[in-house]
Formats: structure tokens, sequence, C-alpha cells
């Protein structure tokens, strides 16, 4: 980076430290930050679609649909998380390997034989000979979709909530109006639940971070997996030799999960006053008794 | 040589705690096997949640009064504490633990002429118990502490019309109401401690002697056998007996705390959902 770095080992003391810390590992360590920005970034949408496509599939009129709805939000309840993480990424992949492998093998074998799961090599998802880049672009894709799946279940479970926090009489009175069915839902019943929603959809938002973590165990090369690269021990081998210091790096992300929760709070707070405004709940009344 | 599924649980019904056969499976993997194996896992999972719930419990209520107090050195670090332990993740908190204890001296350090041992603590059971330890504390102490502010006025001030003040308030209104508001949010708490009990997988305390909890076995099973569609599902269906259980046992508390309220004002556990910490 700077001209002084060309041989680390001749400096010391805050040269050294510039230069290590724009060591070309560490400018990648800077960007694995992104990489954990991108995943919340792509992520909270997509939960966002698959909760409200589970909350309104658990109160649809149609029984099958809302078995559908229910079963989702059921199951995110009694199992564990980390269950679904590791078990969805290894059966995503094989589902989508077995989809290709219809299409591209000849011979069409069942993939689950025995001890193994086998497709032939032009099935395999990404190719063998393609770009590492495809590779990482393949295994953070699986990871969003986790993540979303995972999510969207308990945005469903809030926004089921919600929707039925939403008066029965605001309902009835668009009916009375001669609203059909679709009318109603979209023009009175989901403009009015997101106040109702904020809440526990502001709460997920600090549990989304607090996960982001785990893309590390689906092997993705997040901010967890260069921590421990840089801070292990280096040898005199290396350009910037040091004891085990995978303490300070933990520490730091330590202090960038603290710090984007700090910022969260204050932005979600924000919103959350904005949506009481002139709403018939308590928040909302408080506002507008202290106004007058 | 085939096992009969009893065997099979002979063999291996105590293997996480180091009993029984030695030798973990390693081909023709049976369902009785899976179901075994990862229950015997469980005991880990119950022994990390069960006892972190019971310290953390009362820790959790000093960290309560803590941070309702008026004194800043009273509230000060208990703010603190409870915002790092509930605003990093988990999986973070035990890191930093177990490279912080790995940076104990391996002989020991000197306390008085004494030499404390330090090895243990690098190990799961106790390590990642003391995280999971602090963690749940702080969770529970911001439950408390909202339970606390949430107290009727008129409650406190009945009884200080009836000449009941200091310790007398604190042990005989505001604690057991402080304890009945807050149950079912600590009912979820208590769930989820367990749930998050199978981080402690990743959380880098090594396995001794391949004595691991369900998701080690479960881990061991699909890399094994390339089939993640029986282990995960064996270790969601433990997780549901368990969740059902502490349900159960948490709402027979709750009818306790509740039995002098007429029916209508009863709190219910809901189960709310939360995911990771």
């Amino acid at each position: 980076m700077f001209s002084f770095c060309a041989d680390p080992k001749a400096i010391e003391g805050l040269s050294w430290l510039s230069c290590y810390l724009t060591s070309t590992k560490h400018l990648a360590f800077y960007g694995s930050v992104g990489t954990v920005l991108l995943l919340l970034i792509i992520t909270a949408p997509f939960a966002l679609a698959f909760g409200f496509g589970g909350a309104t599939a658990a109160r649809s009129p149609m029984l099958p649909a809302r078995i559908l709805g229910k079963t989702y939000i059921a199951m995110v309840r009694g199992i564990p998380d980390i269950v679904f993480f590791l078990f969805f990424v290894i059966a995503l992949d094989q589902g989508v390997e077995y989809l290709k492998s219809l299409a591209v093998c000849d011979g069409g074998l069942w993939p689950w034989q025995g001890l193994e799961f086998r497709v032939c090599k032009e099935a395999k998802v990404p190719l063998a000979t393609s770009d590492a880049f495809w590779h990482d672009a393949y295994g953070f894709t699986l990871a969003v979709v986790t993540f979303a799946l995972v999510f969207g279940a308990f945005v469903a479970n809030v926004l089921f909530g919600a929707m039925q926090a939403v008066p029965r009489a605001q309902l009835e009175t668009a009916e009375a109006y001669g609203m059909n069915h679709s009318q109603v839902f979209w023009r009175i019943l989901v403009p009015q639940m997101w106040v109702y929603a904020l809440p526990g959809l502001s709460n997920l938002w600090m549990i989304l971070i607090k996960a982001t973590p785990l893309l590390f165990l689906l092997g993705v090369e997040d901010i967890v997996y260069y921590a421990r690269e840089l801070g292990g021990s280096k040898t005199q081998a290396y350009e910037y030799p040091h004891p085990d210091w995978r303490l300070w790096y933990f520490l730091a992300l330590l202090g960038f999960y603290l710090l984007m929760t700090k910022l969260s709070e204050g932005v979600l707070g924000r919103l959350s006053a904005r949506l009481s405004k002139g709403q018939a709940t308590a928040a909302g009344e408080a506002m507008r008794k202290a106004a007058a | 040589m085939t096992m009969t599924c009893w065997e099979t649980v002979q063999a291996y019904g105590l293997r996480s705690l180091g009993y029984g056969e030695n030798l973990l499976p390693k081909t023709d993997f049976t369902l009785c096997q899976h179901f075994t194996l990862i229950g015997s896992g469980m005991i880990w999972n119950i022994y990390y949640g069960a006892l972190a719930l019971f310290f953390g419990f009362f820790f959790a209520n000093a960290l309560a009064l803590a941070k309702a107090a008026q004194n800043p050195w009273a509230r000060k670090p208990a703010e603190w504490f409870i915002f790092v332990f509930r605003g990093s993740p988990l999986f973070i908190q035990f890191f930093i633990a177990y490279e912080t204890l790995v940076l104990l001296p391996r002989s020991g350090v000197e306390v008085f002429g004494f030499t404390v041992q330090t090895s243990w603590m690098t190990k799961a059971w106790a390590g990642a118990l003391f995280v999971l330890f602090l963690n749940t504390a702080a969770y529970a102490a911001e439950i408390f502490y909202g339970a606390l502010r949430s107290i009727p006025k008129g409650d406190l001030e009945a009884a200080e019309a009836y000449g009941i003040t200091g310790w007398q308030k604190f042990r005989r209104i505001q604690w057991p109401t402080m304890l009945r508001l807050g149950w079912p949010a600590y009912t979820n708490e208590a769930i989820f401690l367990f749930h998050a009990t199978t981080l402690v997988f990743f959380a880098s305390f090594p396995a001794f002697r391949q004595m691991g909890d369900a998701l080690y076995y479960a881990n061991y099973f699909a890399d094994k056998t390339f089939n993640p569609f029986i282990p995960y599902p064996i270790v969601g269906f433990y997780f549901i007996l368990l969740t059902l259980f502490v349900t159960w046992v948490f709402g027979r508390v709750n009818r306790h705390l509740n039995r002098h309220l007429p029916q209508n004002l009863k709190s219910r556990i809901r189960l709310r959902p939360n995911l990771i910490r």
C-alpha cells in the first residue's frame, strides 16, 4: 500500500502497524464486512417476502394453504435454528444438483446411493472447472436462501400476529363499502398492519444481525473466517510475523456488532415514532398528548 | 456383526459421557444408532441448558436490581454488561471466551500461595457453560428489569400503607410480582437457551475423545453418510420433546406464581419466536 512497506521486517512501531493493517489480507478482511452487510441487505427483503407469503397462507380461507402456512411457522419454534442452517444448506445443494441431473445426465440414476450422493460430473453446481468466483457466489446464494427461509418463518409469525391485531371494525367497514376480499386485504389490512408488526420486526432485525457470524459455518469467507485467519500466530516465514492475536480480532468483531446494534436501535426507534404518528395505539396517543 | 437395537442402546447410550463402546460406528449406520448416539449427545445439551439456567437465574436477579438501582456505580456496570451480552452474537462470545481462557498460563495461577489449575477452564464443560451462564443472565436480567418497572404503582403504595417497607417490601411484594410478570418471557428465554446450547458444537471448545453434544453426533452421521435428511430431523425431534418438557415445567411454576389471582387475570405463557442470540 505505502512505499515504505516494501520490507516490513525492517520497520517497526506505528509505521509497521500501518503497513500491517493495510496488507492485502487485511483489505480482504475489510471487504468481508461488505459481505456481511450484503447478506443483511439481500436477506431482509427476501425474508420479508417469505414471511408475508407465509402469514397470508396461514390466514387463507383455503385449508391446504392454511396448513402449509401454519406448518412453516410452527416448524421454527421447536427446533434450534442452527439445525436448519446445517440441514438446508446440504438439502438445497443436493436438491439443486438432483434437478439439474434430471436435465443434463443420461441414465437418470437416483442420486442417493447408499452412503453417497452421486450425480454425474455435468450436474455439479457449479461445475468443477468453473471459476473460484462462481463457487463463492453459489455458496453465498445458498446462505442467503437459507437465511431467508429460516427468518421468513419468524417474519411470518410476526406478520400473522400483526394482521390479527388490525381492528376488525376497519375490515368490516371496508366490506360494508362493497370492497371485495382482495381489496380489503391490500387497501385496508396491509397498510395498517405495519405499526403492529414493527416491534416484532425490529427485534428480528437485531437477531438477524447477530446471526450473521453463522455465515462462517456455511463456508462463506466472512469476517469470522478472516479474524481467525489473520489472528492465528504467524511464523518468521510470513511477512508480518506475530503471536496468536485472535483475541484482539474477535474483540474488534465484538465492537463491530455492538456498533451495529446501537445504530439499528437508533434508526428503528425513529421509524417506530414515525409509524406511530396518528395511530390509535398507546404510543400514538402519548405523542398526541405530548404535542398538545 | 449386527446388533439389536437394545444392544446399541447399551453400547452407545452413554457414549457422550465416555462410557460404553469406544469406537463410533463407521459403516452400515442404522436408524437405531442415529437415535441412540444423538440422544446420548442430548445429555450435554441438557447439562449446559439446565445449569446455565439455574445459576443464571440468581445472577439475573442481581443484575436486574442493579440496573434498576439509583446509584450509578451499580447501574452503569449492569447496563453495560447487559448491553454487551445482548448486543453481540453468542458465537463471538464463545470465541472470545475461548481465546481468553487459553491465554491463561498452562501451569496454573498463583493465588495467595495456592496454585489454581486453569487447564479445565478451556474444556467445553466449564468454558462453554460459563459463557452460556453469562449470556442467559444478561437476557433474563433485561426481562426481569422490564417486569420490575411494570409492577403496578398501586401495589407498592398499598404495601407502604400497610407499613411494609424496605427489604420486607422487596421480598414479599416486589420480587414475587416481578417474577410473575416476567415469567412468560422468561419461559421463552429458557427454551431458546436450550436451543442456543447447540452452538457449543461450533464454539471452538474441542470435543474430548468424541464425547460431544447432539449436533456433534448428528454432524458425524451427516458427514459419513452425506445424508442430512435423517440426523438433523432427529435432532429437531429431540429438541421438540425438550421444548415441550421445559414448557411444562415452567407452566407449573407459572401456575404457582399466579395461584392467588382470579382466573381472568392470570398471565398465560405464549411462545414467541426468538432466534440466534
